[in-house]
């Protein structure tokens, strides 16, 4: 993650007002920063979307292959995920700098999908153990101020809320193959249901509170974040810890209750915002990257 | 508690005086500023074919026959005087390195520094091992530019009582062409807090210390908890702050108080929305359009 460097007296300043209530912007310790989201911003992908949170903005591309499916799991289909912390976001990520950062929220990624309520896996399935959906999920980093997991797990879901999967049609050909066809109507597509698909929280220690959607001087203040993956019932699907210092037991007890109050809120206005774009329809005025 | 969520809308910053378009001086590169050939070409601007043109976007300066171009978004090109705030990124041998948002580092020699005390003797063998005591990597200091070496890079001094190292406070960095030139940058707003408006663009708001120290020589901090009150102020301020410099407007500590006057009426922190932030800047425009008519 970018760093900056904070003073011994601006550290605590952020560390008492935290413990007031009060963060430098005027915050509460659960509130988040102002968020934007589009979809449909790339063109060429079957589906996108673009979040802005505070100053960090990701973009997330999202598109559909036929593969074969994994040989334990014959009628389903399965998403790669692939992060790309570009040197847009800060000249730390120039060349193979950013790498270990993207291969850590990779693996993260991962994990946090890998159940099999996240995502309607068997609707991707096409033949079984023939062909099934492959989506290729990737994940564009283009500035970075903080709170990078939130930022790309609701621009996930917003992407995976715009996917449109083409239908296919599996048909025998002469030699008794299978021969798949794809519709040439391009409305006629398949959606997929994100009503289950996590949002991950991140919520980092500092003094003796925790903080949610922290900004790059508070990480700097913090020794250790808990990331927490829930989803709209409030279940949570992944947690991980990260950061050198050590957390008290209790204190991860209240950490995940936090980040299950706080994810459990950020699913509702989310659906809501994205069906109100969708209604929209072709009325929406696209800003894409010029706003 | 709920997060804030909504659809991106194109937004134009606010503006009460001529729109850009009617501004005549306003360049952008590859601009023509004259083809006249008597002129001396300053920065900014290269001879394309007997014609002048610019090659930074920026407004157009003339003195007699030299014409240069001043960016608008630029680094922090320091002069003789300016006053500066920040932050050391190295200790070498007899001298710090102060990142002050400029080309290069500024330095700040340990014979510019006041020693504790206040003392005014011969720099010693100990006083240069014992530099990490005074200023460490990430400190921020205020300074004032004592002169610029033949490569750019400004020679700091903080040689007097009311510069030195800072304690507790927020800082932000802004684009150093909104800070206006003023006599002094040092500010206590009437608000409860107060200001130092670097010329690098780097701003600094901190709670007004109730004492005023003497002899301290500036690089005492005290570590004791700020108010709630005074926080509360100076979150606004920031927030204030962040507003006036997202539509452009330039900061000196009128623009500043009138913004914070017309903030009262919001939340702290929803100062930062969109629509907020251009509500509370076309009010602190009309009040300054008001004050100089």
């Amino acid at each position: 993650m970018a760093t900056v460097q904070v003073s011994e007296a601006e550290k605590v300043y952020i560390l008492h007002g935290i413990r007031d209530d009060l963060r430098v912007d005027g915050r509460g310790c659960e509130d988040y920063r102002h968020m934007e989201i589009e979809t449909d911003v790339v063109s060429n992908t079957d589906g996108s979307a673009k979040i802005t949170l505070g100053h960090t903005a990701v973009l997330v591309g999202v598109k559909a292959e036929i593969g074969k499916p994994r040989p334990l799991v014959p009628n389903e289909g399965y998403l790669e995920f692939f992060v790309d912390c570009s040197a847009n976001a800060t000249p730390e990520f120039e060349g193979r700098g950013g790498e270990e950062l993207g291969t850590e929220l990779s693996n993260t990624l991962y994990k946090v999908f890998n159940n099999k309520h996240s995502v309607d896996l068997k609707s991707l399935s096409i033949s079984a153990g023939e062909h099934c959906w492959v989506l290729y999920v990737d994940v564009l980093l283009l500035q970075c101020d903080g709170n990078l997991y939130d930022a790309i797990s609701i621009a996930i879901k917003a992407a995976l809320f715009n996917t449109k999967i083409p239908r296919v049609h599996i048909s025998s050909d002469d030699e008794g193959g299978k021969e798949i066809e794809l519709s040439d109507d391009p409305y006629d597509c398949m959606r997929l249901d994100v009503e289950n698909v996590p949002c991950i929280v991140t919520l980092c220690k500092v003094g003796h509170r925790h903080v949610v959607d922290a900004t790059l001087q508070e990480k700097a203040c913090s020794v250790a974040s808990l990331i927490i993956s829930v989803t709209h019932k409030g279940t949570v699907t992944c947690t991980r810890k990260v950061g050198g210092g050590s957390l008290d037991p209790e204190s991860i007890y209240e950490m995940t209750e936090a980040g299950k109050r706080v994810g459990k809120a950020l699913h509702a206005p989310l659906m809501k915002l994205l069906q109100q774009e969708e209604s929209l329809g072709t009325k929406r005025q696209k800003v894409g990257f010029l706003g | 508690m709920a997060a804030d969520m909504r659809l991106p809308i194109i937004r134009t910053p606010v503006s009460l005086l001529d729109s850009a378009f009617e501004r005549k001086d306003l360049v952008v590169p590859g601009d023509v500023i004259t083809s006249d050939t008597g002129f001396m070409r300053g920065h900014g601007t290269y001879v394309d074919e007997d014609k002048l043109t610019a090659s930074v976007a920026g407004e157009v300066q003339r003195v007699d026959k030299l014409i240069c171009v001043r960016p608008l978004k630029t680094r922090f090109n320091g002069e003789v005087g300016d006053v500066v705030v920040g932050r050391i990124t190295e200790v070498q041998q007899k001298r710090w390195k102060v990142e002050t948002n400029s080309r290069l580092d500024s330095v700040l020699l340990l014979s510019s520094v006041n020693l504790p005390g206040g003392e005014l003797r011969r720099r010693s063998a100990e006083d240069e091992l014992t530099m990490r005591e005074y200023l460490q990597e990430g400190d921020l200091i205020s300074a004032e530019v004592q002169s610029v070496y033949s490569d750019g890079a400004l020679s700091l001094h903080t040689r007097s009582l009311k510069y030195g190292k800072l304690g507790q406070g927020v800082l932000l960095q802004l684009s150093p062409s909104l800070i206006k030139r003023q006599k002094t940058h040092f500010h206590n707003l009437p608000c409860g807090a107060s200001i130092i408006l670097g010329n690098n663009g780097f701003v600094w708001l901190y709670p007004t210390p109730e004492i005023q120290e003497e002899e301290a020589g500036g690089f005492y901090t005290s570590l004791e908890p700020v108010g709630l009150a005074d926080r509360e102020v100076i979150s606004r301020l920031r927030n204030c702050l962040l507003a006036l410099a997202a539509h452009k407007v330039l900061l000196f500590d009128t623009s500043v108080l009138y913004c914070y006057e017309s903030s009262v009426q919001h939340q702290v922190k929803d100062i930062l929305k969109p629509e907020v932030m251009e509500e509370i800047v076309m009010l602190t425009q009309q009040k300054l359009l008001e004050q100089e008519g």
